[in-house]
């Protein structure tokens, strides 16, 4: 039985009921005015959903317009469930990133969970085979209780879904820091593999087909989980734990499957995941899409509890569920496909011409509201910018360079810095492998999957060091393009295309949507330059906790394609008497390097400077040499510099060492992050080939056999001597170690 | 020679049985649905790794009750090999084909990662391939692999060389007397929670795997020699 009973029409308006659901009074004025008369309970329900920013993007809209999402490759921008682009062959790549942050705060486990539930449906609603997750994640500092709880729970959740559904986890990233203490960051990428053929679309098409449900029964489950995700966390977001909804990976595997079945017939017109807002966002923007309208009997609904009312359906987010429109005549095909599985599948409505979505419920109309209002004519708003007070102190700022002492100590100790840390502990935990495509684990720059069948390979990374954002939005942007696109080509392959998850805070602080008006400039800037394009992603705004925001978090996404596999590339060292390359000369730009944030606690100060045209040019040259052969090894300069990238590139085998030779200040050589730089090995008879090909390159040392890293300065004299066994003991027992520390 | 690979709702390694004998052992496979109920067309049964009906319950104990076991069964009495990896090992258990059963691993957490195995009994049809002894590389990749019987059991298995792989170096999970994986008294029915299936390519690490499933053929192309 309900558990409320529902205010009339006249009390929503008279008691302002709507504000509690997240309109505010000139929306609801809007509403009536659409209507031309004032909204009941469940109508109200439909607007304040999909009038969130999480379904409307009423505050991200302008900014988003600035992204290119053209580009000769792109067979499908933003817009629908996943974008798609075309990797030749008659075969394309489907991907899409999504946060999942809210929920993961309040109950980790199924919040992380169902983010991967969610943006894999995403992908095969397109009818494209999932064949990868990737997961990029943001946590406070791994010393209190809570945040070790959250940090284990979170990877757990997405062991628990990923590794049941049977789609490997293979990549993503993790940074700590103090600003995501009360509102860490859960977003989830699924990449899938299509034959152009197959592209479906989510529209409801053709006056008196049948809307067919298929999956899960709906519950009381995420009810306003859209409307939660739009607001900011506090202590009372504890009680809204009923709005997080509970994952289930086996019925996920059956419907992906059903669903992978019935795509293949031409019996299918539309398909979309009922995601956030659930029937409410599936129905009204396949029938706005389509130019038409649905009508639905809510007593047809499989429900898991009894006396549902209309509003608690149409919100709920219960998981593992998806919405077709059908051929008439021709509903027993699919029906069956979805038995087979042991699936319900039950219609309960059709396509009409009216443009309207009419809900009938008990005998009655419960809803008459037109498609397009819900799905596409929520208000934009073009909120006030303003630049922050720190902004401008940190430009002014006088240029950074940290005394450093002990270069040794310092190395062990970056190594250790949870966010440059191994990550086995984490990834130990994924399922990596099956489905046997998994060329390059977790570990490296970025995951390779071969594509069974041919000689390609696709390369997949997500990326963003929301520091640089912090103290310059601007460069941040590029910066996060950039990495994903050095992580990619480092690995022997071309950037395709981006999906991208903003998270930033309340956007109606003009300070915060400045942030996100110049992180977006500087996204935008990247993509263009790059050739990579935006085909889609998501927008989680109200990151903030008792009014902190996070820092400014644009997580990127990105695939690239390898035309071989002989192009895959590792950030490995591979044999002694390699010679070793930096592309790049180092500046002393410490401002929000992970060295500044060790030694004094907080970051500030500028932003290391990206010239888009030297990053472009260094990226041509660097995947030229890898396709003519001529590269044993790849890897970007990022967090902790040179230092902290020839360790890594030396981790995988602890026998190898490397003796390498710095020009210029030491600290700077070592340890900053000025931004398109590169650490490169080379067989000696391929040097001169190679320079031919990478004029930026110099020569700086060599892999040995020694076991030892050497650092020596110009004079020869030795700064810093480890064994790699040493640092390799560092850098994978950091977590562990933080984990079982006591607070 | 053809190979089924049986699928219940909820396997998710099923395409890497068929492609490993497909690809790279080069022979005939098909997928099998857990409700068919015949199993004679086929020379070798392969239950594949995943989460049969979303391990609820218990890992394998609502997958031995499907259709299709009765002709595995069948397949095992008549002596056809029988391989089950990771869920297919545990379905085994459950289905009393093979002595045991499984706990969580002893970290309690789900674990993916290469291992090395050593061959203990190289003596089997799955196994003539490698030396005695042999150290391999295979992946492991499973949440509930922490083998574990009764002393008289594990007594029974070390008298009568059914125990075929143990882990070598690092015991990843917590099994009883390093245990890998088990053979049937009659040796045609092998339970392994390490993925053979996932190392028959050396592009993705390690081709270590291969060898069982060239035994298996090896051992059946024997019998058809002096049949045919």
């Amino acid at each position: 039985m309900s558990l409320l009973l529902e205010p009339t029409a006249a009390q929503i308006k008279e008691e302002a009921i709507y504000r509690e659901m997240g309109l505010n009074d000139e929306e609801f004025a809007m509403v009536e005015k659409i209507l031309g008369r004032l909204p009941n309970y469940t109508e109200l329900g439909l607007f304040s959903v999909m009038w969130s920013e999480h379904c409307s993007y009423k505050n991200s809209k302008p900014v988003l317009r600035k992204f290119p999402t053209k580009g000769e490759r792109v067979l499908q921008g933003p817009g629908e469930g996943a974008g798609i682009v075309d990797i030749g062959d008659k075969q394309a790549v489907v991907f899409k990133i999504e946060s999942h942050n809210h929920p993961s705060a309040i109950e980790p486990y199924q919040g992380a969970a169902t983010g991967v539930g969610g943006i894999i449906r995403d992908v095969f609603s397109m009818g494209a085979r999932p064949i990868a997750i990737l997961d990029s994640l943001r946590f406070g500092e791994l010393t209190t209780p809570r945040m070790k709880y959250l940090f284990e729970e979170i990877v757990h959740g997405i062991a628990g879904y990923g590794n049941c559904i049977g789609i490997p986890t293979v990549g993503g990233e993790i940074q700590f820091d103090p600003s995501y203490e009360g509102n860490p960051l859960v977003n989830a990428m699924c990449v899938g593999l299509i034959n152009h053929e197959d592209i479906k679309k989510g529209q409801a098409k053709g006056v008196g087909n049948t809307v067919l449900y298929v999956g899960a029964s709906t519950g009381r489950d995420g009810i306003h989980g859209a409307t939660f995700a739009s607001e900011e966390l506090s202590e009372a977001s504890e009680a809204k734990r009923p709005a997080v909804q509970v994952g289930d990976p086996f019925m996920e595997k059956l419907l992906l499957e059903a669903c992978l079945e019935i795509i293949k017939s031409d019996a299918l017109v539309g398909i979309q995941d009922m995601g956030a807002a659930g029937l409410t966002s599936s129905s009204s923007e396949m029938a706005s899409k389509a130019g038409s309208g649905i009508e639905m009997n809510l007593d047809l609904v499989p429900q898991r509890e009894t006396g549902m009312t209309a509003y608690e359906m149409m919100l709920s987010e219960s998981q593992e569920r998806m919405l077709l429109v059908v051929q008439k005549g021709r509903e027993q095909e699919i029906i069956d496909i979805c038995h087979k599985y042991g699936l319900e599948a039950t219609a309960i409505g059709k396509v009409t011409d009216d443009k309207m979505l009419r809900l009938y419920h008990k005998g009655e109309v419960v809803a008459d509201v037109p498609v397009d209002a819900l799905a596409e004519d929520a208000p934009v708003y073009h909120k006030p910018s303003k630049e922050p007070a720190y902004y401008g102190e940190f430009q002014r700022m006088a240029s950074y360079v940290p005394t450093v002492i002990d270069y040794k100590e310092t190395l062990v100790q970056l190594l250790s810095q949870p966010t440059i840390a191994s990550k086995e502990y984490v990834y130990d935990q994924y399922d990596y492998m099956v489905r046997t495509n998994t060329v390059v684990a977790p570990g490296s720059d970025a995951a390779v999957l071969r594509i069974r069948g041919t000689r390609k390979a696709l390369a997949m990374t997500t990326d963003c060091n929301s520091r640089y954002l912090y103290l310059d939005p601007e460069v941040g942007g590029k910066i996060a393009v950039s990495e994903a696109a050095r992580n990619i080509v480092c690995s022997g392959g071309e950037p395709l295309a981006i999906t991208d998850c903003l998270n930033f805070g309340n956007p109606e602080k003009p300070e915060i949507f400045w942030q996100l008006e110049k992180a977006t400039d500087g996204m935008s800037a990247a993509c263009e330059a790059l050739s990579a394009p935006v085909i889609g992603g998501n927008v989680s705004l109200y990151n903030e906790t008792n009014g902190e925001a996070i820092y400014p978090t644009p997580v990127v996404g990105m695939v690239g394609l390898i035309e071989d596999i002989e192009h895959i590339t590792t950030q490995s060292f591979k044999e002694a008497g390699d010679q070793i390359y930096v592309i790049g000369e180092a500046k002393p730009e410490f401002g929000g390097s992970e060295l500044q944030k060790m030694l004094e606690g907080k970051i500030y100060g500028k932003a290391p400077e990206l010239d888009l045209e030297l990053e472009v040019k260094r990226q041509q040259q660097l995947l030229s040499a890898i396709k003519s052969g001529l590269v044993q090894s790849a890897h970007d300069i990022a967090e902790g510099g040179l230092a902290v990238a020839i360790a890594e590139s030396l981790m995988n085998d602890d026998k190898l060492g490397a003796d390498v030779q710095i020009k210029g200040d030491a600290v700077t050589a070592l340890f900053s992050e000025t931004q398109s730089r590169f650490i490169v090995t080379v067989k000696k008879e391929n040097q001169e080939q190679f320079e031919a090909i990478v004029k930026d390159a110099s020569l700086i040392g060599e892999v040995t056999q020694t076991g030892v890293l050497t650092f020596v300065d110009e004079k020869e004299v030795e700064l810093l001597s480890a064994e790699t066994e040493q640092l390799k003991r560092a850098w994978h027992e950091a977590i562990p170690c933080l984990l079982k520390s006591k607070s | 020679m053809r190979f089924a690979v049986i699928v219940f709702p909820g396997s998710n390694c099923d395409i890497d049985m068929y492609h490993a004998i497909k690809d790279e052992l080069g022979e005939e496979v098909e997928y099998v649905w857990h409700t068919e109920s015949d199993l004679s067309r086929f020379d070798a049964i392969l239950l594949p790794g995943g989460f049969s009906y979303g391990d609820y319950l218990r890992c394998g104990a609502i997958a031995r009750f499907s259709n299709i076991m009765e002709a595995v069964i069948q397949a095992a009495e008549e002596g056809k090999p029988v391989l089950g990896v990771c869920n297919g090992f545990q379905v085994l258990l459950e289905s009393g084909l093979l002595p045991g059963a499984m706990k969580r691993n002893n970290n309690l957490k789900f674990m993916c990662r290469p291992v090395d195995l050593e061959v203990v009994n190289n003596n089997t049809m799955f196994t003539s391939g490698y030396e005695q002894s042999e150290i391999i590389s295979v992946p492991i990749a499973h949440g509930e692999g922490n083998y574990e019987c009764d002393d008289e059991t594990l007594k029974e298995l070390e008298e009568n060389n059914r125990i075929v792989f143990r882990y070598h170096g690092t015991n990843p999970n917590g099994s009883k007397a390093d245990i890998a994986g088990i053979i049937n008294e009659k040796g045609n029915v092998l339970g392994m929670m390490p993925h053979p299936e996932r190392a028959v390519d050396e592009l993705l690490g390690s081709a270590d795997g291969l060898k069982l499933f060239q035994s298996i053929l090896k051992k059946w192309r024997e019998a058809h020699v002096v049949t045919s």
